[in-house]
């Protein structure tokens, strides 16, 4: 493992601490507070108005997809404070080329671009999201005779997934609309029906107040678009303030301060993908003091799994964060490019090693939207045998 | 010794009086806040859907303590709401019954401002009501107004909607004025020439009151800061209030107002619509305004708590809407000015905030310097309230209580059982903001009293009614305190 990758068990959400939620209806928002923040490091939206957008990731691959914003980076390499000046010009950079009319697009280079000695633009979750899409895109190193010739000739191209856009998701505008910011917030952990939707982490209070709206135009996973529909609002409360232990006005003051704690105990007690699961991390750009990273948890089919991307600084501390929750299609799916790349693309071996019959992970490929990897006749063959069993 | 049918019977109708006294309690607290329009965390439509759910319910059921609400100094959206249900359910066959209505409706419309009544008047109109009783209900009204050219110059379209429905009879220039305008040359009254001619000649605009001639204004295409100026003479009080920062965009003199004349709740409302360098450089003349118009309301309706602590919020959901623009947090604003002038111990308490801004107050201070954001954090003032020892602990918040959820209730409720021998505090809590969801002012918990509270000046008329929302009085006592109220209310009038 080289420098630029490493494994992470949960991520480093330390110096944060997470305030008791503001619940409305099947959302839960948890506002993450700082107290220590830096001036040397801020983020700003710059607006994309077109209806979609195409990045050029290299000069062979293209990534295109609904891109409402990106987010452009100012830091300053003495710790000094980044001047509003600089922000506001950010913003305003002229930043690709807009095509078309009535539909239109926008064109841009690269997902991480530097803008200058101290800018950096790029394109949040997009990030990491090409980072999934990317996993072994290359196709079958070895040219196994199941795999389709298209397959050999130029991967895994195309190869997409779906995501829900926030606004789609039930309740998350009026829950965003009527929350309140905190003083000191920096960021925020959605909960839809109770579930770990996204965490967001922004390096400066004001930051997180402009950016605040932005999370309605992030997308989600298609699993927490389901859960905005069956969830009900919950009142789920801590222990209270225990009475007998009361005997002054200092013991009540004590007692409010533990019970905000116990507030802070069952928000992590409810997000444990944040502080438990293993995390590969990948650097995807330095620029010094900071690091631009993104990662993906261990992909286990039963397990909740995110993605995301990260910014810390060099000692440790965490300035930016964005996750997504994979939903357990698009889990299956890496999952299984992850086990054929790791066995060679040799199916034999690697539905050995998965415990199942050759013919089955065939099929559980086409199921995972797989298909045309491999040859019309192997598909065929592999269902006619497996239905031959079943008979 | 009881047998157990008694003994059922009994259980029975305590839970019905129970039941009934809630019932009532909610209502009466849901008139004090409700009006009807868009708050921070619910819409217009659902608003009215509950508090309209809620009228009929109460008339259908509980129909003598309904018209009695008219006199308990509910606000004047659910006065106007009340009268008009009650015209829509035609009069009571009881003789005592249908007098007392009846002079009720007509001492509440005298009371309610002259557009809200006749606002009603047309919905009377849509809602096909036209009965007797409200055709003579109509007819009074416009008998015991002291200038009914005026009112038809003013109102034009809307009491000739009022006269068409209710077939009113009219003297002979009136008629012609609202029914015929057009095929008048001259009128005799004043005003209505000037109605007329207003038609056509730019000078006689400036004879209309201030709402009318600027309709004129623009068909005679007159240059808004021209109109502004000459027309000052004709505005009222609250227009010219209203016209401050428009004359100030335009670039002329605003029109001279006595602010201190504004009502309390009008005046903070004002305040806090101007932006904080604004407040800021006129601090000392806006803070003297505050005191003189509190004094005013609190002489006229005197608050006293003794030594009292504030606890106010401030979050982000006191910013209001676009119809209630930074109301709750106007109240609050006018809720400090109001119990500063009824006494001199007082200190303000305000819930934590984004910016540099101080979290507490005595009576003296600029307590309009702040802004609405943040969360809702009512736990530490309330400590600090607490640590202060005050006699009494007054709550201003919408309810929605986040950072943390349910900490007052708590607090409270620790306070009371463990540490209210060696001092013992009174809290109540005031709510501006009606919630639909739940037919009342959302509580802050089980542990104090939750009033509804539109205008500041209320906050007397609120407090009389806190001991019926806390559940220690029965419902007829609850009955007696309303018909007293009624007596007084009719009776006040007529002597």
């Amino acid at each position: 493992m080289t420098d630029l990758k490493r494994v992470m068990s949960g991520l480093p959400l330390s110096g944060l601490t997470l305030a008791p939620p503001q619940v409305f209806g099947s959302v839960r928002l948890v506002p993450l507070i700082r107290t220590d923040n830096r001036d040397d490091l801020r983020l700003s939206r710059r607006v994309y108005p077109e209806d979609f957008a195409f990045v050029e990731v290299d000069p062979k691959t293209i990534y295109a997809s609904y891109v409402p914003h990106g987010l452009v980076a100012n830091w300053t390499t003495d710790g000094g404070a980044v001047f509003g000046s600089q922000l506001a010009r950010a913003t305003k950079k002229k930043d690709g080329k807009s095509y078309g009319q009535f539909v239109t697009a926008r064109g841009l280079r690269k997902m991480v671009r530097r803008e200058g000695k101290t800018q950096l633009r790029f394109l949040p979750l997009h990030v990491a999201m090409e980072g999934l899409l990317a996993l072994h895109f290359g196709g079958p190193d070895i040219a196994w005779t199941e795999y389709s010739h298209s397959v050999m000739r130029s991967g895994l191209s195309p190869r997409s997934e779906v995501v829900a856009p926030g606004e789609q998701i039930a309740g998350l505008d009026d829950a965003l609309r009527l929350f309140e910011v905190h003083d000191n917030q920096v960021g925020m952990i959605v909960f839809v029906a109770e579930t770990l939707a996204s965490a967001f982490v922004v390096p400066h209070p004001d930051d997180y107040t402009n950016l605040h709206r932005t999370l309605i135009a992030d997308f989600y996973g298609e699993l927490i678009w389901q859960h905005g529909f069956y969830g009900t609002e919950n009142v789920v409360l801590p222990d209270p303030i225990e009475v007998e232990s009361i005997n002054s006005l200092a013991d009540l003051r004590r007692e409010v301060d533990c019970l905000r704690s116990r507030w802070a105990e069952m928000n992590e007690m409810m997000s444990p993908a944040l502080f438990d699961r293993p995390y590969h991390s990948e650097r995807i750009y330095r620029f010094k003091p900071f690091r631009l990273e993104r990662f993906i948890s261990d992909l286990d089919p039963t397990a909740e799994n995110h993605l995301g991307e990260a910014i810390y600084a060099d000692d440790g501390t965490l300035q930016y964060l964005k996750t997504y929750r994979l939903s357990s299609a698009q889990t299956r799916r890496a999952y299984l490019l992850s086990q054929l790349a790791g066995h060679d693309w040799n199916l034999a071996q690697c539905a050995d090693s998965l415990g199942c019959r050759k013919n089955d992970l065939i099929l559980r490929l086409e199921n995972a939207g797989f298909g045309y990897l491999l040859h019309q006749h192997i598909l065929d063959g592999a269902r006619a045998k497996e239905r031959m069993l079943l008979s | 010794m009881k047998s157990a049918s008694q003994i059922r019977d009994e259980f029975y109708a305590a839970q019905k009086e129970a039941s009934e006294r809630e019932d009532l309690v909610m209502f009466i607290n849901a008139c004090f806040a409700a009006t009807g329009q868009t708050e921070y965390y619910s819409g217009r439509d659902r608003g009215r859907v509950s508090i309209d759910f809620l009228h009929s319910y109460v008339l259908a059921n509980y129909r003598a303590v309904y018209r009695r609400v008219l006199a308990a100094g509910v606000n004047d959206f659910n006065r106007a709401r009340i009268v008009m249900k009650l015209l829509e359910a035609g009069a009571p066959n009881d003789e005592n019954d249908r007098g007392e209505e009846g002079r009720l409706i007509s001492e509440t419309l005298r009371s309610l401002p002259a557009n809200r009544v006749f606002a009603l008047f047309n919905r009377l109109r849509t809602m096909k009501i036209n009965n007797r009783r409200s055709r003579a209900v109509v007819r009074d009204y416009m008998k015991s107004r002291a200038n009914p050219v005026f009112d038809a110059v003013k109102y034009r379209t809307k009491i000739r909607v009022a006269a068409r429905h209710a077939h009113l009879k009219l003297d002979e220039e009136q008629g012609q004025f609202l029914f015929a305008l057009k095929s008048q040359k001259r009128f005799q009254s004043p005003l209505f020439d000037s109605f007329l001619r207003a038609h056509y000649s730019k000078q006689a605009v400036y004879e209309l009151p201030y709402s009318v001639a600027e309709g004129f204004s623009a068909r005679h295409e007159i240059p808004r800061s021209e109109f502004m100026r000459k027309i000052q003479p004709q505005m009222t009080h609250t227009e010219k209030q209203r016209t401050q920062s428009t004359a100030g965009r335009l670039g002329i003199d605003p029109p001279s107002v006595d602010m201190t004349r504004t009502p309390l709740t009008k005046l903070a409302i004002y305040v806090m619509g101007l932006s904080l360098e604004e407040r800021q450089c006129r601090a000392v003349e806006l803070h003297d305004s505050l005191r003189v118009s509190a004094a005013r309301a609190s002489r006229k309706r005197p608050v006293q708590l003794g030594k009292v602590a504030a606890v106010l919020d401030r979050s982000q959901s006191t910013w209001g809407t676009r119809e209630r623009r930074r109301r709750p947090l106007a109240v609050a604003v006018a809720v400090h000015y109001l119990l500063a002038a009824s006494t001199d111990a007082l200190r303000t308490f305000w819930t934590p905030s984004r910016v540099e801004q101080p979290n507490s107050a005595s009576g003296s201070d600029h307590v309009f310097l702040i802004e609405a954001g943040g969360q809702t954090d009512l736990a530490s003032p309330l400590l600090a309230a607490i640590e202060w020892q005050p006699e009494n602990i007054v709550i201003i918040s919408d309810g929605y209580e986040n950072a943390p959820v349910d900490a007052t209730d708590q607090i409270i409720r620790v306070y009371q059982q463990r540490l209210a021998r060696s001092h013992a505090i009174a809290f109540i809590h005031a709510n501006p903001v009606f919630d639909p969801d739940h037919f009342s002012p959302k509580p802050l918990g089980r542990s104090l009293t939750t009033i509804g509270l539109r205008d500041a000046e209320d906050l007397g008329a609120s407090m009389g009614f806190a001991k019926f929302a806390a559940g220690e009085a029965s419902q007829a006592e609850l009955e007696t305190y309303l018909g007293n109220l009624a007596a007084r209310f009719i009776g006040n009038h007529h002597d």
